[in-house]
This record gives C-alpha cells, sequence and structure tokens, in this order.
C-alpha cells in the first residue's frame, strides 16, 4: 500500500499526517502550497532574529510552518559549524486534529466541527470570533484573525478531502516528509519507519503522538530526531475539559455560599 | 520578534581606505585561498540554540487570550449583577427594606444590560453573537455562560420592571407574584453569573488559570458579592446592617485568597506574583481584601460612615483590578514556554515515545 495515494473519502475513511522529519529539507513547499491552495494572507516581512526560520510558529495565517530545529554545538552557527557534522533538524509543524480537541469542546457556537474524516474543522461561516478556543487549544495552534474577527487553522483541506483528493501541503512536498492516509496504516508505517531508522543507528529517533494524555492521540503525528521539546511539543499536552469536573463543582460550592452568606447577613436585619 | 525594513541600497562613496582594503581581501585570498575576517552578524545574532529546556527557541508554545479589555470588564459587571440578584432576594425575604430590594433589583437588570453589550463588543463578528444560543453545549463553559446570561438578562429586567410597576400601581398580588418570582430566578442564574467565569478561564490551556480551576469560582463569587454590596452602599444603603456584614464575609474571604496565593511558591503563580500582572493582582487583592475589611470594622467600632464608603470604594476598584489582573496574568502565562514543556513528575528524562513516556 502506497501510502501516500489519495483515495476518495467517500465520508467514512479516518485520515491523517505523518510528518516525517528525517526527510524534511525545509523547503517550506508545504507553507506555501498551504497558502496558495486556502488562499491564506502573507505574514508580513518579519525577522524571527533568533533562526532561519522568520515564521516562529504556527497561527491564523500559517497553518503549515517549517521548524528550524538546529542542533549544533555552537549556536547560531546553523548548518555551518565548523569542524562538525551539521545537524539541523526540520520538521512541518500542522495542527494537530487531536482525538480529544480542545478547541472543539471549547466552541460555543459549534463552529468548530469533527469532519468524517477525522479532522476538527472551523466553519468560517459560523464562527462569531468569541476566541475561546485559542485559551483552550494545548498545542496553541487555532488563533482569532484580528482584522477578519473569526479564528482560523488547518482546515485539514477538507474540500480537497472531499473531491479525493490529497490536501495541498503533502500534494506539494517533494520529499514526502508530509505523508497522508488512512490513520491506522500511517500509524503502522510511522511504527515500521521508526524500526529502519533504529537499525540503521539512528538511536534518537522518536515518535511524537500524546495518545496516552487526555488529548487522547492526534491525527497528526510527526517522527522526529531528538526530544519533542525542543520543537515546541508538550510531553503532556492535557485536553481542558478535564479541569472542568472541579471547577464546576467549586462554582456549585461557590454559589451556595454566596446564598448562605448573603441569607446570614440579613438575617438578624429588623423587619420594619 | 522585529519588524526590520526591507533593506536599502548601499550608499556609499567609495575611498581610498574602502579600495585599499578590498586590495587587501583579494591578496589574502591569492595567496592563502581564504579570506579570514569578521563578516558581518545577521540581526540578533548569536542565535539561541533549539533544546528541551528553551523549548523552541523560547518561542511561546500556547496562544496569548486574544480577549479584548471588555472581557474583565464584563466579568467585574457581570459578578456584581448576579450577586446584586441575590442580595434582592434575601432582602426581599428577610428584611422589610423595600428601598434596598428597589436598588438590588435595578443594579442587577442595569448589569442585565451592560453585560451582554459588553460580551457582544468582545466578538470578531458582533452581529453573530446570536449563534452563542444556537446549540446548547453543557461542555463549554462559554457557551453555557450565554445561557446563563440571557436568562440573567430577561429575570433581572423583569423583576426590576414589575417592582417598578408596584411601587407605582400599588401592592397587586399578580405583581407580586411576577416580581418575586422572576427576582428568584434571576438570584439563581446571577450566581452562576458570578461563579462560571472562574470556570470560564479555569478550564482552559492557560497554566496559571487551571492550576487554579477550584479557587477561580470561589475568587470570582467573593469579587461580586464585594462589588454588589459595596455598590449599593454607595447608593445610600450605608446603613444597613446586612449589607455590612456581607461586605465583611466577602472581604474577608478575599484577604484568605490572597494568603493563598501569596504561599504557594511555584513557576506556574509566578505571573500572579511577577511584573504587570503581579502588581495588578497584588493591587487588586489588598484593595478588595484587607483594606476594606479593616475599614469596615474600625467604622462599625467608631460608627463612621466615611470609613465605610471608602470601603466601598476600595473594594469596588480591586474587584475591578481582581478580574484585569487574572486576564493579565493568563497573557503572562501563556508566554512562558517553560510550563507546558515540563515533564511530568514521575519521568526523568524523555527517552522514546510519549508513548512509553506515560507507560
Amino acid at each position: 500500500m502506497n501510502h501516500t495515494e489519495a483515495q476518495p473519502t467517500n465520508g467514512h475513511r479516518t485520515t491523517a499526517f505523518f510528518t516525517d522529519s528525517t526527510l524534511c529539507i525545509g523547503c517550506k513547499a508545504c507553507e506555501v502550497a498551504c497558502k496558495e491552495w486556502n488562499q491564506v494572507s502573507a505574514d508580513g516581512y518579519e525577522w524571527s532574529s533568533f533562526s532561519y526560520d522568520n515564521t516562529t510558529a504556527v497561527g491564523h495565517s500559517t497553518w503549515r510552518h517549517v521548524k528550524f530545529v538546529e542542533n549544533p554545538t555552537i549556536p547560531g552557527e546553523g548548518g555551518n559549524a565548523p569542524g562538525q557534522l551539521p545537524a539541523w533538524g526540520f520538521s512541518s509543524d500542522v495542527c494537530k486534529h487531536c482525538e480529544e480537541a480542545g478547541c472543539l469542546e471549547a466552541c460555543p457556537t459549534g463552529a468548530i466541527v469533527r469532519m468524517d474524516t477525522g479532522a476538527v474543522f472551523v466553519q468560517p461561516d459560523v464562527c462569531n470570533g468569541c476566541a475561546y478556543c485559542v485559551v483552550n487549544c494545548p498545542f496553541g495552534v487555532v488563533e482569532k484573525n484580528e482584522e477578519d474577527g473569526r479564528a482560523f487553522k488547518c482546515t485539514f483541506c477538507s474540500d480537497r478531502q472531499n473531491a479525493g483528493l490529497k490536501p495541498a501541503c503533502a500534494q506539494a512536498c517533494p520529499t514526502e516528509s508530509i505523508q497522508f492516509g488512512e490513520i491506522n496504516e500511517l500509524r503502522q508505517h510511522a511504527e515500521d519507519r521508526l524500526t529502519e531508522l533504529r537499525n540503521k543507528g539512528v538511536d534518537d529517533a522518536v515518535i511524537y503522538n500524546p495518545v496516552d494524555t487526555s488529548v487522547k492521540g492526534i491525527h497528526a503525528f510527526f517522527l522526529l530526531r531528538g526530544d519533542p521539546r525542543a520543537y515546541n511539543l508538550p510531553p503532556q499536552p492535557e485536553v481542558p475539559t478535564i479541569y472542568q469536573k472541579k471547577a464546576w463543582t467549586s462554582a456549585a460550592v461557590a454559589a451556595g455560599a454566596m446564598l448562605g452568606a448573603t441569607l446570614l447577613a440579613f438575617l438578624g436585619d429588623n423587619r420594619r | 520578534m522585529s519588524r526590520v525594513p526591507l533593506p536599502e541600497m548601499p550608499d556609499r562613496v567609495p575611498d581610498q581606505r574602502s579600495e585599499a582594503r578590498l586590495a587587501e581581501i583579494r591578496r589574502e585570498a591569492a595567496e592563502r585561498g581564504t579570506v579570514s575576517g569578521k563578516g558581518t552578524l545577521p540581526v540578533g545574532a548569536p542565535f539561541p540554540k533549539a533544546s528541551s529546556e528553551t523549548g523552541y527557541y523560547g518561542v511561546p508554545l500556547l496562544k496569548e487570550p486574544q480577549w479584548t479589555k471588555e472581557v474583565p470588564l464584563y466579568f467585574f459587571v457581570g459578578g456584581a449583577a448576579g450577586a446584586a440578584a441575590v442580595v434582592a432576594s434575601a432582602a426581599n425575604l428577610l428584611t422589610n427594606d423595600r428601598d434596598l430590594v428597589r436598588d438590588a433589583r435595578w443594579v442587577a437588570a442595569v448589569g442585565g444590560v451592560i453585560s451582554p453589550a459588553l460580551l457582544i463588543s468582545d466578538l470578531g463578528v458582533p452581529s453573530r453573537f446570536l449563534n452563542m444560543l444556537r446549540v446548547f453545549k453543557l461542555q463549554s463553559p462559554m457557551n453555557l455562560g450565554a445561557w446563563t446570561l440571557a436568562a440573567f438578562s430577561t429575570f433581572s429586567g423583569a423583576s426590576a420592571f414589575a417592582n417598578l410597576l408596584r411601587q407605582k400601581f400599588g401592592d397587586a398580588l399578580p405583581i407580586r407574584l411576577v416580581e418575586n418570582s422572576s427576582g428568584a430566578l434571576a438570584s439563581v442564574t446571577g450566581m452562576v453569573l458570578s461563579t462560571y467565569t472562574g470556570v470560564l478561564i479555569g478550564a482552559t490551556a492557560i497554566p496559571v488559570w487551571n492550576d487554579h480551576a477550584v479557587s477561580l469560582p470561589h475568587h470570582f463569587a467573593a469579587s461580586g458579592v464585594n462589588s454588589a454590596v459595596s455598590i449599593l452602599e454607595l447608593l445610600g444603603h450605608d446603613d444597613s446592617r446586612g449589607l455590612n456584614l456581607l461586605g465583611m464575609a466577602a472581604s474577608a474571604f478575599e484577604v484568605y485568597e490572597g494568603i493563598e496565593i501569596e504561599i504557594t511558591r511555584d513557576r506556574v503563580n509566578e505571573p500572579l506574583k511577577k511584573g504587570l500582572s503581579g502588581t495588578i493582582v497584588r493591587t487588586g487583592g489588598i484593595l478588595s481584601g484587607p483594606i476594606p475589611l479593616a475599614l469596615r470594622v474600625v467604622s462599625l467600632i467608631t460608627g463612621n460612615i466615611k470609613l465605610r464608603r471608602a470601603a466601598c470604594w476600595a473594594s469596588l476598584v480591586g474587584s475591578l483590578l481582581t478580574r484585569f489582573g487574572w486576564i493579565q496574568a493568563g497573557h503572562a502565562s501563556a508566554k512562558d514556554h517553560r510550563i507546558p514543556l515540563q515533564l511530568p513528575e514521575k519521568v526523568k528524562e524523555i527517552r522514546k515515545s510519549s508513548k512509553e513516556l506515560a507507560a
């Protein structure tokens, strides 16, 4: 089975991204393809001042973002550090399309929905820009566009998937670093690739897919070299709904205390 | 991140020195095959290194809250209005202070009008406010809050209006029934309104907020009671013993909250103590806790009504600052990449996948 071959979704296939960072060459074709297909605006001419990566993070106008993780012993030298093998890691970041998605749970309008492909999708014609999803994403992905007023993030190219096509980023990736396919097949493929790399002696390769947290796994998982934290990937992401039980319990107690205190305070007041 | 203008075309006049330097470089290259020189440092160099400690060069992992100033203001107004509705019902039930009931009903009703206005103007697309009510979604505190607010505004407005009719046309039973029942419903929804804002920010991915998911609803409820009492006292009810007691209780609880915040020493709580957000939270805490409590006690002993009024103003400003401080703390917390990158306590070091990590 060729995993990069797209198939019509027919509404029943759960799909996923597998981003194999060991194959990424940092060309940013995915970023360009994403912006072109989805007609996302430019970010402006800005320097990050810490890396050749001047985009810095995914956001409302950046749905794919190539991270440039420099691993030299001399900071700032990038791949040009003298006397050592350059170790310059690239990894194309994207919305994780969580199994338990914080943004989806929090959305008060029902604008954020789960597509039949498993994608987490913000319906732009329903979103009213309350920005509550922004503080509920444990990966810092979704963001409100202040000019437009609504929240935006990766759509998993749901429109292209409906037409039986691969997402634009996967289609444009020249090295098949971004792979797209059925989720279970891709997971197996990721495990196979990890074994293959380990056998070749790449023993710092890891798969990032937090299945044992309350997020319960992601539909866009990554193969990375080194500590995922160097790629700003949290070791223990949690879907914020897990805090609700104790918070609502506390709110109920607080409401009771408020009522009790108010009644008590007026209990001694004379009826005039 | 710094915005840098597009590089301009160089505009230099060649002189003897510059040409001599070029000749020197040419000679050096020809003789040694390499040229040594300092070169030019790019903007911001030397660059930091990405690592498990810095994360991705220290770029914030989480996005900052994108709420406008209307949201903390709404927390304040909604909290005070909700508590005022409870005061109205309690005073109606237990006292004969008709003026207090009337004013408390109106404070709740006015808050019930201002709150939605604030909430709507915060939205990115205000014309779509009603989309909040196209679904009933229990797992979204924002959705539940919108429904609560809609109900509260209706009930508080109805009870205030019925109160007006009663004052004007006398004590007819149907009017009294409408006033008291809608007042009771306004109290119930008001209690939710005063407390749910703590859940709203407590159940999020922002570390400093979700770390206080339990204490925030209490904190905001006390803050709401404190401001409702203060508004009513400043409206002329500074002879009410009940309001004074309630104000003391709320201030005392705020003292407790302040102590609780100050004695927890960990990285997550830094925004509550350091920087701009720390200053606002601390100022708000002092103004709504120990100061009004002390002023109220002294006022009770000496009978000086001015001190009680001062306590009211301190409580109001303090409660307002508290809400702004907590939102500001959320900003500071989101900017701190270290918290979400902290390893779970049971794990010493990342070895393989996070799957093995959690096992």
